[in-house]
């Protein structure tokens, strides 16, 4: 979970991101930070983000990533 | 039956028939009246071209239902496979899937691109054969294009993209499917929807109620208002300068690119009031189409605010699927490693961006401007996302406050003021034309026909600013309260019913009198409509 916290505050630095709830509806990561953000989880955690998870209730909070994070790791 | 939802038999014989039949009628008839009533009214604006929908509606439906077959026998094979005949088992069953998918999507972009775009490649293919000095073929196409060809196919490949992505489980109810796809307001001008947003209250809506019914009624007032009374009285001055071309002036020119952005907006939110003020009538919510378009501070903000529906299709359905395919995810890896991440997502991403804003341009009509529309905000939200890091020192080094609302302000102004300068390319007829504009508006630019008098002479005298200006401010007081996440609508209905009634009638008041219509005015034809 601090692996992803690192990522999340580098690429916004200005949010709290271990709090805020709204990432996405808030329009915090657009669909360019999107694609950063979903190519350097997949580097750091070894897993393959497709496409069809890429839905606001992935991404709109640290925990909700961290749970999908799980997840993909587990399906291997 | 004409293709407007501001008809007259549409607004006061067609909408309350069936309101008034959605009442009365039990509530496991309510869908069935709404599919009956959608099939009428396409029929009454399509005729014999009804047959498209009902060549979508099947297709999808029998689609859906066998990719859910595939579903259910490849859960079924997996639970008995070994682990290493697992993965082969998925690659077969995807195959088979994505083969169904490929076959309707073939079909509805292949129906699309021979009725819409036949005649404009043809044309580029004879323009091209004349260059090269060879014999142009004689090649003519002009089909009837069906009323809302391009909302419901893409609303029918979102339904069988989600069921093949296991989203939403196949519908056994043809019905429901029938009614997502034809529901009438809808039909004319979107929104796109998905299929968890509208499909099950369309089938099963809320029971009539007297709020809903007067939630509807203001709702289309205020739609009826922004189209008759702002878009239709701006329309003569546009046509002259875009269509007969009274003025080669630069700032009559840029007037009109400025007008015609209101017009649109008005126009096309005005029919988005109408089609969800009906809906909430007949006990459905629809997701909005609009946010408030003009406080967006940058083009790629005002894009998650305008036509939103067709946005987040276009980045669910092409932009995520493209960006994150696995040549573009290895083109990422390997600039990353030496441009860092912004700069490898901005690559792939741009990559992906480019295909959308072409699709996006050509969505909206066969045309060289169109795409030419498509590429200028393609460039628009290219170069923001890459000259933003640099925008953020340079308001930091000279300590400009960004949320105080003179930025905000400054911002808002140049997302219209670029707004409007795609829209004069948009708007006009062919690229050429928008090319010429362009030049006249840059070369010819001179304030002297706004100070003498001459812009009066163009389809709009002082009266008609007048109107427009007051309309204008309802609208804008309108849309900041909604802004500061108040509902105008909702807190009227809170009020005494001395004020509320005094606000109706003033509001039917303000339409009937100030309404530009009858004889020297020429109503704006429903402009999305056509796409």
């Amino acid at each position: 979970m601090e692996k992803l916290l690192r990522i999340l505050q580098d690429l916004l630095p200005q949010v709290d991101v271990k709090h805020d709830q709204h990432l996405i509806d808030d329009h915090l990561l657009d669909s360019l930070s999107i694609l950063a953000l979903v190519s350097e989880l997949e580097e750091e955690f070894d897993i393959l983000i497709p496409a069809v998870d890429i839905i606001p209730d992935h991404f709109n909070s640290a925990d909700q990533l961290w749970a999908l994070i799980v997840r993909l790791q587990q399906e291997g | 039956m004409e293709a407007s939802l501001f008809s007259l038999p549409f607004l006061l014989l067609f909408l309350p028939a069936v309101v008034v039949l959605f009442a009365l009628a039990p509530a496991r008839w309510r869908g069935p009246v709404l599919l009956g009533a959608s099939y009428i009214f396409y029929w009454m604006i399509s005729g014999k071209l009804l047959v498209y929908l009902l060549v979508s509606t099947l297709s999808v439906h029998c689609a859906a239902l066998w990719l859910g077959l595939l579903q259910k026998r490849q859960k079924a094979r997996l639970q008995q496979a070994q682990r290493d005949e697992k993965k082969k088992l998925r690659v077969l069953f995807r195959h088979q899937q994505r083969r169904i998918v490929l076959a309707i999507a073939v079909l509805h972009i292949g129906t699309l691109a021979v009725l819409k775009y036949s005649s404009f490649l043809a044309g580029n293919l004879n323009s091209l054969l004349t260059l090269l000095h060879w014999p142009a073929l004689s090649l003519s196409f002009r089909f009837a294009v069906p009323l809302g060809i391009s909302f419901f196919s893409l609303q029918a490949l979102s339904y069988l993209l989600d069921v093949y992505h296991e989203k939403i489980p196949a519908d056994t109810h043809l019905g429901r499917l029938a009614l997502f796809l034809a529901f009438f307001p809808q039909i004319v001008e979107g929104p796109i929807c998905r299929w968890q947003q509208t499909a099950c209250q369309l089938w099963q809506p809320e029971a009539p109620s007297f709020q809903r019914l007067t939630l509807g009624i203001q709702r289309i007032l205020l739609g009826i208002m922004k189209k008759v009374v702002i878009a239709d009285r701006l329309n003569l001055f546009i046509q002259n300068l875009f269509d007969r071309q009274l003025s080669d002036n630069g700032a009559l020119i840029a007037l009109a690119a400025l007008f015609y952005t209101c017009q649109l907006y008005m126009e096309f939110s005005g029919s988005l009031d109408v089609v969800c003020g009906s809906a909430e009538m007949l006990g459905v919510t629809m997701p909005e189409n609009f946010r408030q378009p003009f406080f967006s501070r940058t083009i790629s903000e005002f894009w998650q605010r305008w036509h939103i529906t067709l946005g987040t299709w276009f980045k669910d359905y092409l932009f995520y699927p493209l960006s994150m395919s696995a040549p573009l995810k290895l083109l990422t890896r390997h600039f990353r490693r030496k441009w860092g991440t912004h700069a490898s997502s901005l690559l792939s991403g741009a990559m992906a961006l480019l295909v959308v804003w072409c699709c996006n341009g050509l969505w909206h009509g066969a045309g060289w401007h169109y795409l030419f529309f498509g590429l200028f905000h393609f460039t628009l939200i290219l170069g923001g996302s890459l000259i933003a890091p640099l925008g953020t020192r340079l308001t930091a080094t000279l300590k400009i406050p960004v949320d105080k609302l003179p930025w905000r302000l400054f911002q808002m102004i140049r997302t219209t003021l670029l707004v409007a300068l795609g829209e004069l390319f948009f708007r006009a007829n062919g690229l050429a034309l928008g090319l010429k504009l362009f030049t006249q508006m840059i070369g010819n630019f001179s304030l002297t026909p706004l100070l003498d008098g001459t812009v009066l002479t163009l389809g709009m005298d002082l009266h008609d600013f007048f109107i427009v200006a007051i309309a204008l401010w309802i609208v804008l007081v309108y849309s900041v309260m909604k802004e500061r996440g108040k509902d105008p609508r909702q807190l009227l209905t809170q009020r005494r019913i001395a004020v509320r009634w005094a606000v109706y009638y003033g509001l039917i008041l303000f339409i009937v009198i100030f309404g530009a219509y009858g004889s020297g005015y020429v109503p704006v034809d429903p402009i999305y409509a056509n796409f």
